[in-house]
């Protein structure tokens, strides 16, 4: 489980020899990495490769062996990738900032700011959270992290289910979070051009191997081929 | 009937939570824990409600360290268990003491039986209120919630626990399984109703009230036992709020 032993200076989160097992399945194996402070990892790989087993272990929310250590005074903002929601849960997005800023001690009431940053109006944010769009509460789900100050933001496919344009917002939000205010985040992506763009450092999980590195220099063509099974396309921006 | 408002009262409240953590069938199976208890109780000539509410206590810590497993293990785990609970209870039980264990018995509560209700009653209301915050995170995502500081399991347990006792403060008027129905149907009708959890929690509260005072007075009025007459009314509210529509915005 979870050490609070002390990590490396400059460093949010250490990981060594990392196992996670369902029953007799090993889903992922003597896995080892570093994330240091404000930086950005992103995290690839086919389905089933373990992404979000890998994030939730992170939480403490799966059981595994080996070592997990974060850094003393973490605050973890956490963005799960899909919930099975019922459509007329009594629950309004307000309820639910609500809900996170109590239990956070912090007061309540204004959550404009936060809805201003992820885009969402506050008339949908007063509507039941079975009601909203994907997208929408995805957009939710980024403002309850917000509202608990994180200084580590953890991402499971944050931009599924949103549109083009909210996509390039949220992306574009969680670069400006990291840049200006230090915030370290571990993010999962499908899309290897917003892996190039926005990460310092990539996990890469599949069956066949583990990679780990700088975007640029650890994701070859071979290596896509190798983690994927197949030709992988994609557009690198310079800039 | 300070006791049946302040049982109903938290029955509205922990219902609320049954019902959005969509565990309205379990209050089913879990009252029939309290029968193998309530006859061990009166062979050994103790209080049944005290033998209730030992094992209700235990059922509740046998939902939640089966939840930790496979949801269809839990749900047949919880199936076989209780079902056999069940018919424990039936041989344990007599004749008379188990149809009142199960749908309430008449007579004046003692002393000891008020004061047991109301601090009860009141305990589950204080950590429903204060848990509150901790138990909406919980139902829209365990995870999201543990990130928040929640001690996820705790409160599960906490929350089963509270469940149980609820089930158990309706062991004398309603019995076991009427009070389940108690717990659940306002809960139900108030989730129709709503927009918003304080909506939700306020409705099932007034909704519960309403149906154990009314229930009280028309049992009284025809000679009745209370306990299902306090069900036929809440019943009846949820069949009117069909017709109601949900409201769009707002409480």
């Amino acid at each position: 489980m979870a050490t609070p032993a002390v990590v490396s200076a400059g460093n949010v989160l250490e990981v060594s020899h990392m196992s996670v097992n369902f029953d007799a399945v090993a889903v992922l194996m003597d896995l080892s990495f570093n994330v240091p402070k404000g930086s950005a990892l992103a995290i690839i790989g086919p389905n089933g490769a373990g992404k979000t087993v890998l994030l939730r272990a992170l939480i403490g929310a799966l059981r595994f062996s080996g070592t997990v250590r974060w850094t003393q005074g973490v605050r973890i903002g956490y963005v799960p990738q899909k919930l099975d929601l019922e459509r007329d849960i009594p629950i309004t997005g307000v309820d639910f900032l609500s809900a996170r800023a109590a239990v956070a001690h912090k007061p309540a009431a204004d959550f404009s700011s936060v809805l201003t940053l992820v885009g969402i109006p506050l008339e949908v944010a007063r509507q039941p959270i079975g009601t909203m769009s994907g997208g929408q509460f995805q957009r939710l789900l980024i403002a309850f992290a917000l509202v608990g100050d994180p200084n580590v933001l953890l991402l499971d496919e944050p931009t599924a289910g949103v549109d083009e344009p909210g996509q390039e917002h949220l992306n574009k939000l969680v670069r400006r979070l990291q840049k200006n205010q230090g915030i370290t985040v571990l993010f999962i992506s499908h899309e290897l051009s917003v892996v190039y763009q926005n990460a310092d450092q990539v996990l890469c999980l599949s069956r066949a191997r583990t990679c780990f590195g700088p975007p640029r220099t650890s994701l070859t063509p071979d290596l896509l081929r190798e983690i994927y099974g197949t030709e992988v396309s994609y557009h690198v921006h310079d800039n | 009937m300070v006791v049946a408002i302040a049982m109903a009262v938290a029955a509205g409240l922990i219902g609320s939570f049954a019902v959005m953590k969509r565990m309205s069938l379990a209050a089913d199976p879990l009252s029939h824990v309290a029968l193998p208890g309530i006859g061990i109780a009166l062979a050994l000539h103790i209080h049944p409600v005290f033998g209730a509410v030992v094992m209700l206590a235990f059922g509740a810590l046998l939902v939640w360290a089966l939840e930790d497993r496979a949801r269809a293990t839990t749900e047949s785990a919880i199936g076989v268990l209780f079902s056999a609970a069940l018919a424990v209870g039936s041989l344990t039980t007599k004749g008379e003491d188990l149809i009142e264990a199960l749908f309430g018995g008449a007579g004046a509560l003692s002393w000891s039986e008020k004061l047991f209700g109301v601090s009860v009653a009141s305990a589950i209301v204080i950590f429903i209120l204060l848990s509150k915050n901790s138990l909406v995170m919980m139902m829209v995502s365990p995870d999201v919630a543990r990130t928040a500081g929640v001690n996820v399991r705790r409160l599960d347990l906490l929350y089963l626990e509270a469940f149980a006792l609820t089930i158990a403060l309706g062991l004398r008027y309603l019995g076991v399984l009427l009070m389940g129905a108690l717990i659940i149907i306002p809960a139900v009708t108030a989730k129709r109703l709503s927009h918003g959890l304080s909506g939700m929690l306020w409705i099932s509260v007034t909704l519960s009230v309403i149906s154990t005072v009314l229930g009280f007075g028309i049992a009284t009025r025809l000679h009745r036992e209370a306990g299902p007459i306090i069900v036929l009314v809440a019943t009846a509210l949820f069949l009117l709020s069909l017709f109601a529509r949900r409201p769009r915005s707002g409480d």
